[in-house]
């Protein structure tokens, strides 16, 4: 029920929703939850296990009950509180967890089968039979207890991240940390105020009481304002800091478009990471429940609540209202609904010495020991003394007391103080270096003594930033926090819920002490307590007071469970947001991509690099006969492929000799000007990281080329030798990948093929066999070296990048014109298996320069990384596995990567394991499977048969052993 | 963690990547004995508390750091170049 003239809300803005196909009214500034009650809706959701009805218990986002379904279809978000939820025009809300209408849930007979479901009844009552638990008990169980649903449809909503930097985050805008954000922001900090709710103030939005002689919303105003006027402070609104981490980093959750219809490229959240060099934690306190008998009915609300809905929200939760209470808060509560003019029933305070403070009938020293009523609250039945009485009534305000927010200061390991006075837990000090909590979150209750303390605490954050902080008076208001005792539960007939969300009793902590889980972890895990979405916040700590009193220790000694961020739930596409598709990783295309996609080759991801498998030829149906004649292509007349992605490093000074000596097992101080070298990397344990050519264009200038895998682990050893290993030396590295397009152009018309593009031609005396150079590539500076990866006469040619699609374009029309054309990495494949060179698929990370067969490229001239232990005698035995090449001699032709090798009349069990194969193709040339393997004792079986078996293919196949060289041994064609 | 790169300020830990402990910076000579060798390579210390170790700047400046910190409370103490220290240890 609205009351008029009470209420932030905007009463000019009619807003209309659904909530489970009904369509209501609100207005503008309602949340979901106080325009339900609002319009009379008390009953909201059903419980997680007993399927009960349940109504709103909070105001805020620790919310255990009123979860809802918000949207439909692929855009519907399960589990959002409704008191979090702001309406818009065309809300559709569902509750959630039923079979059937809310007010008559099918489930909801699991409420009469209450005593068979206590804690872990799962654990004991599904045991038999054993095989029925996955097919037939656990499926009913999570049908029947629950929350929400997925849509099961991938989410079409926008989601952001982003960064933002600040001298001073301050968390919560309640009366603290307003005041910490005005000293600091006067003081000219960078502040970033956040506050996960809509309007700034925090409980001085719902409150009557005054500031400087002015309701707390004007002051909240005006002091908005004056922070805007100091131009230093960032407002975040509905900004929930979630959780705190080293080094002043903060994550945060922004509701950006949730409460707004959807529109094109709003983002629904955007995930902050918060980086501060001071924080001010001023969260505030939660107000907490009593678990006394029935204490769940729909109706039954936190006092806090109560006056949150009618003084922020305009709503009345009843017509008719009782309220028990541990603390003055009872008597607040009724104050306000009497003005408001809500009949208030009765104060039931627990509190013998309880006087009342207005006209109205109060049980002092009296304590609600049931409720009544089936899907909202109807009545409660009161003790007081010896006597017992029902006092009518539609809404029970209830406090326990409050708990401070401290959530956050436990996230980097801390655990909270118990402070005895209070009867609450606070945070420990110094809990998270460089945050500092103020006001009601470290048990300072009152508001002046909040907007002392958030001054206080801006003050010290200031001095610690090396600022000055400015003169400025508290605001003149209440230091009145009130009184009251502690009350966690009361003893009587019926379930008494400490946690409402996972529908946890006293009974059920009591059945965990019994059977011996006295431990708070333990006792946690088995009542799954505090282990719902709202993580606990309402039910924890009065859950430890119960568990302390019935193992009769303190609630110090029990100790609490532990806070772990995200301090509310963050919806996984927040914090992935953008990372979704091909938002996962960055794409690097060379700069062929447009010219290779638009012959139709398909792309095949090599690291965040795209590589074409093939070009598929006019009339080709299969990848093989485009990789056979691409093959064909290379041996016979010319074909370009980009190389660009291999990683290029430029090396350059005085001592570049001297260093590639040390990271290369071969030697290059000896290489002369104008040739290229190929050389094997080692890591220092003596196994093969890398290798590629690297060429000298000068004296003091090296350019190295590392496998397209390796590039940047190459880059970061080079820098870790340089600047760990060798400082002596006067290097300079970069990478220049990306700085230069490089084609190979391979086959017997290669030199024809580049004679016609480059300005002065060369001949086998000029450009001989690892020769390299500058050439001028239709006038444009480029480079060229007499390399092949393909064993045939080849070149790679490099330009600035910028020039690489014109030039890549250039290569393959006349490459096409002398019978030849483009090639893709299956063809690449296949001719440097016939070659027998290895890729990242033989030097795998477990092989070593003996296993290669390169043992004899370490120099015995010198050190260089990786020698030392290479020379283990475990490294260099001949029965290791050692590279050779494979022939299928058998009925079966084909090879496969991944197969095992066995004797040819052994069993294909592991025991018998010879070795593996790393790489196959069909080889066109030789008319045959090919594969590169390793094989024990290897190179002293070429002649044998081994028998191949890949037992997930299914294929068996007899092969020759040879020499890893299948093509040209003797290298005559890359020379000729 | 945030990590204050000497030369470019302080960046978020994601921006770098660990080598390990900063025994990777005692080369052993090529004739140390397996031992050595073997200590060098594969032994290391897993400490609850106060360590030395390598980070390298890959996604700014590319200096490689040596970084003390604390491994209980992840408290950073301390930061410099490795260039700093072995050049240093080279001029000895």
């Amino acid at each position: 029920m609205r009351i008029d003239g009470k209420g932030m809300i905007n009463r000019s803005m009619p807003i209309s929703f659904r909530f489970d196909g009904r369509e209501f009214q609100g207005f503008q500034g309602d949340t979901l939850a106080s325009a339900l009650l609002a319009n009379g809706v008390v009953l909201m959701g059903r419980s997680f296990k007993y399927h009960r009805p349940r109504g709103v218990l909070t105001a805020g986002s620790e919310e255990p009950n009123a979860l809802m379904e918000i949207g439909t279809g692929a855009r519907k978000t399960p589990n959002v509180r409704a008191t979090v939820q702001e309406i818009f025009q065309g809300l559709q809300a569902q509750s959630q967890n039923r079979i059937g209408p809310l007010h008559r849930d099918l489930l909801s007979v699991n409420d009469i089968f209450w005593p068979f479901l206590g804690a872990g009844f799962y654990y004991k009552t599904f045991m038999w039979p054993r095989r029925f638990w996955e097919g037939l008990y656990e499926p009913i169980i999570r049908r029947a207890a629950g929350l929400g649903a997925l849509s099961g449809q991938p989410d079409p909503d926008r989601y952001e991240k982003a960064f933002a930097f600040c001298d001073l985050l301050v968390i919560g805008g309640g009366p603290a940390g307003l005041m910490a954000a005005l000293t600091a922001a006067r003081a000219g900090a960078d502040v970033i105020l956040a506050d996960e709710s809509a309007g700034f103030g925090g409980r001085l939005l719902s409150e009557t009481e005054a500031i400087e002689g002015k309701p707390g919303a004007v002051w909240v105003g005006e002091t908005l304002t004056a922070l805007a006027g100091t131009g230093k402070v960032r407002l975040m609104p509905r900004t929930t800091v979630t959780g705190a981490y080293d080094g002043g980093t903060f994550g945060a959750l922004e509701r950006v478009g949730q409460h707004l219809p959807a529109a094109p490229d709003l983002p629904q959240d955007c995930f902050w990471r918060i980086t501060a060099r001071r924080a001010i934690l001023a969260a505030g306190a939660l107000e907490r429940p009593i678990a006394f008998p029935m204490n769940d009915r729909p109706g039954i609300m936190l006092a806090s609540a109560v006056r949150s809905y009618l003084n922020r929200y305009g709503v009345a939760p009843g017509q008719r209202v009782a309220v028990f209470a541990t603390n003055d808060a009872a008597h607040w509560t009724a104050l306000d609904m009497m003005k408001a003019g809500i009949t208030v029933a009765a104060v039931i305070d627990s509190r013998a010495d309880a006087i009342a403070q207005g006209d109205y009938r109060l049980f002092a020293g009296g304590q609600v020991i049931t409720t009544r009523g089936r899907r909202a609250l109807d009545g409660v039945a009161v003790r007081y003394g010896s006597n017992e009485t029902l006092v009518k009534a539609d809404c029970l305000a209830i406090s326990g007391g409050w708990n401070p927010t401290l959530h956050l200061t436990c996230h980097t390991g801390a655990r909270p103080v118990w402070e005895d006075t209070i009867k609450a837990f606070v945070p420990h000090k110094g809990a998270v270096p460089g945050l500092t909590p103020a006001g009601a979150c470290t048990g300072v209750f009152d508001t002046a003594g909040c907007l002392a303390a958030g001054i206080a605490a801006a003050r010290d954050a200031l001095t610690e930033l090396g600022m000055t902080a400015p003169d400025i008076a508290p605001p003149e208001a209440s230091g009145d926090a009130g009184t009251g005792q502690a009350l966690w539960y009361v003893e009587g007939k019926g379930r008494a819920w400490l946690d409402f969300a996972n529908d946890v009793t006293t009974k059920d902590v009591k059945q965990a002490t019994q059977e011996n889980f006295r431990s708070v972890e333990h006792m946690k895990r088995y009542t799954t307590l505090g282990m719902a979405p709202d993580q606990g916040k309402s039910s924890n700590i009065a859950a430890l007071a119960f568990l302390a009193d019935a193992t009769g220790r303190g609630i110090p000694e029990t100790g609490t469970t532990t806070c772990r961020p995200p301090y509310v739930p963050v919806p996984i596409s927040a914090m992935a947001a953008g990372a979704q598709g091909k938002g996962f990783q960055p794409e690097r295309l060379t700069t062929s991509h447009a010219a290779t996609v638009g012959r139709g080759a398909p792309m095949i991801e090599a690291g965040l690099w795209y590589r074409p498998g093939y070009f598929p030829a006019h009339g080709e149906t299969t990848w093989r006969q485009s990789c056979d004649r691409e093959a064909g292509m290379v041996r016979n007349t010319v074909g370009v492929c980009d190389v660009s992605t291999l990683g290029k490093i430029d090396i350059q000074g005085r001592d570049a000799g001297a260093f590639l000596d040390f990271v290369y097992t071969n030697t290059f101080s000896t290489l002369k000007p104008g040739r290229v070298r190929y050389g094997l990397m080692l890591r220092e344990d003596g196994h093969v990281m890398d290798d590629g050519t690297t060429a000298r264009l000068g004296n003091t200038h090296y350019v190295m080329t590392t496998t397209t895998a390796a590039a940047g682990h190459v880059m970061t050893h080079l820098e870790f030798v340089l600047q760990a290993l060798r400082p002596d030396l006067d290097v300079r590295v970069i990478s220049v990948t990306e700085q230069w397009a490089q084609f190979a152009v391979a086959g017997p018309e290669s030199r024809t093929l580049l004679n016609s593009i480059i300005d002065t031609p060369i001949s086998d005396e000029t450009w001989p066999f690892m020769a390299c150079g500058l050439v001028a590539v239709h006038g444009v500076a480029g480079r060229l070296f007499r390399i092949s990866f393909s064993g045939e006469h080849a070149y790679e040619v490099a330009v600035p990048a910028r020039y690489g699609d014109a030039l890549f374009r250039d290569l393959v029309a006349r490459a096409e014109a002398l019978g030849g054309g483009a090639y893709g990495m299956e063809a690449l494949n296949v001719l440097r298996i016939e070659k027998g060179f290895v890729t990242h698929s033989e030097i795998h990370g477990r092989v070593t320069a003996f296993d290669i067969g390169m043992g004899r490229m370490i120099s015995p001239g010198k050190d260089c990384i990786g020698k030392t232990a290479a020379a283990r005698p475990g490294l260099n035995d001949p029965a290791r596995e050692l590279l050779v090449g494979l022939k299928p001699v058998g009925a079966v032709k084909q090879l496969t990567a991944g197969a095992h090798l066995f004797e040819a009349g052994a069993e294909p069990v592991r025991e018998n394991d010879l070795g593996y194969v790393t790489s196959v193709g069909f080889s066109p040339a030789l008319g045959s499977y090919l594969g590169l393997g390793f094989l024990r004792n290897g190179r002293a079986r070429h002649g044998d048969t081994v028998k191949h078996v890949d037992h997930l293919r299914g294929v068996e196949t007899l092969c020759e052993v040879c020499d890893p060289i299948f093509f040209d041994r003797d290298g005559g064609r890359a020379r000729g | 963690m945030r990590i204050t790169c000497p030369l470019c300020g302080s960046r978020d830990s994601r921006e770098f990547s660990i080598k390990g402990h900063e025994i990777a910076l005692s080369r052993p000579a090529p004739d140390a004995g397996t031992a050595a060798w073997h200590a060098y390579l594969h032994l290391r210390e897993n400490p609850a508390g106060m360590t030395a170790e390598l980070w390298y700047h890959g996604a700014g400046c590319g200096a490689w750091l040596r970084v003390v910190r604390n491994t209980v409370t992840h408290e950073v103490l301390k930061i410099e170049l490795v260039r700093d220290v072995t050049g240093a240890a080279h001029a000895d």
